[in-house]
């Protein structure tokens, strides 16, 4: 068997098909409230790494010897995806143990590869199921596999399906074909919005540090009052700039490094901040350098969660930015504290 | 993505050695590779970012890329020219996507 026996433990299994490799859990096509949540909460980091399903051979619908093999990975948001898009099909689902990692991200690891893809065809036993023998991958998961060792090792033949599972239902009612927009990955706003969250979440530790420092920073500039929040204000900005307004203002700002996107729309905050609540030059600039410089960072994270950007690419773009924003963030800090310190000196009466 | 990148340049693919199979046209995400006359061609190389499910594919590594991780987060971890570790490999750490 290649199930650990949790009968009707998981809500997304129906019941169970009989093969002649023994019985085969049936999925639900149709996604309910408890995968919502599931996703929902995944995406903002809790319990990121639990989510998974079962490895192994899964039925959708009622396949039977001719139905096609899809392959995918263990992340149960990944899974999901995928089974949501197959209603009314007729199709077997291989699930590799990707450690609970999405396909693209687990092909780069190597997780979803070969030696899984071999490993599980043969444990499934999917050679006694069914008579052709093809396997359905999804397009991303090419960088963890060499398509022609799989073949060598289980008979099958490796074929990359689209990038998408949304595309799956047309590419098999074409007869599999692949057109050019199936095969390309896209980096649309539905997509960055989805990763904000999380960037959001990997920040708000330093986001708290940096804020309670520059709060007491604003107490000791203006003493305690509605004054002093201008402070925390640069910094939220900042990080609001690097985490949210740089994903989703991505392909607008006309510049290719993330770092830069990062410090353009942290100026642009900073500076619509300073206008609007009269910040005085000498308190605004010191503040906005430190916000632009926070953005920046929090934008060049971004790069990992991101569909285009090469190694050697990033090596580049941190290779300048990261003395400019060592440089800027201290110098921005000097300044700071030398208008701080003027504003006590000024308010304690020497001048 | 409409800004592109930083190309990478490591992409490289010997015409000689191609048999005009189609995997790397098959595979590559960013629709680098075209197949003209029964060999494949690079169409669009500034795209690349260096995934390697091309070279992994080439039944008769006709294609060679350095392949790498565009993550920042990875690479400022990783140091200088060491090892770059992302942290989600599954136990404990976590993953960005």
């Amino acid at each position: 068997m290649n199930h650990s026996s949790n009968k009707g433990e998981e809500r997304y299994l129906l019941n169970e098909i009989e093969t002649p490799a023994g019985k085969i859990p049936v999925v639900k096509t149709a996604l309910e409230f408890d995968d919502y949540l599931g996703t929902w909460r995944v995406r903002w980091g809790y319990g990121r790494m639990d989510y998974r399903v079962n490895p192994g051979l899964y039925a959708v619908g009622h396949p039977d010897a001719e139905s096609p093999v899809l392959v995918t990975a263990n992340y149960k948001l990944t899974f999901d995806s995928l089974r949501k898009e197959l209603t009314e099909l007729n199709l077997w689902i291989l699930v590799l143990d990707t450690k609970g990692v999405n396909v693209w991200c687990a092909a780069g690891k190597g997780t979803f590869g070969t030696k899984e893809i071999i490993r599980r065809v043969l444990k499934s036993r999917l050679f006694d199921i069914v008579k052709h023998r093809r396997l359905i991958l999804p397009q991303l998961g090419a960088p963890g596999v060499i398509a022609h060792e799989v073949t060598k090792s289980t008979g099958f033949s490796v074929v990359y399906g689209p990038v998408r599972a949304s595309d799956v239902r047309e590419y098999l009612a074409s007869g599999m074909k692949k057109t050019e927009e199936m095969a390309k990955v896209t980096f649309t706003f539905r997509d960055r919005l989805v990763l904000v969250p999380l960037e959001i979440v990997g920040a708000w530790k330093i986001a708290l540090i940096f804020a309670g420092i520059s709060l007491f920073a604003g107490i000791l500039n203006d003493g305690i009052g509605v004054r002093a929040l201008l402070f925390p204000l640069f910094i939220v900005g900042g990080i609001i700039g690097g985490t949210i307004l740089s994903p989703l203002l991505l392909p607008f700002i006309p510049v290719k490094s993330f770092a830069l996107k990062g410090a353009i729309i942290g100026i642009a905050l900073s500076t619509m901040i300073a206008v609007f609540f009269r910040v005085p030059a000498f308190t605004a600039v010191p503040l906005g350098i430190i916000a632009s410089a926070i953005s920046a960072y929090a934008a060049l994270q971004f790069t990992g969660a991101s569909t285009y950007t090469s190694e050697n690419g990033v090596r580049y773009e941190i290779k300048f930015a990261m003395p400019v924003l060592r440089i800027s963030g201290i110098a921005g800090m000097i300044a700071a504290v030398a208008g701080i310190a003027a504003s006590i000196l000024k308010r304690g009466g020497i001048s | 993505m409409s800004t592109g990148y930083f190309e990478s340049g490591t992409l490289s693919l010997d015409e000689s050695k191609c048999t005009g199979c189609g995997r790397c046209k098959e595979v590559c995400p960013h629709h680098v590779f075209d197949l003209r006359e029964r060999k494949a061609h690079i169409i669009n190389r500034k795209n690349c970012m260096e995934c390697g499910a091309c070279m992994k594919n080439c039944p008769v590594s006709a294609v060679s890329v350095a392949v790498g991780t565009g993550c920042a987060q990875a690479i400022l971890k990783g140091g200088k020219r060491g090892s770059v570790e992302c942290g989600c490999s599954g136990t404990g750490g976590t993953c960005c996507g």
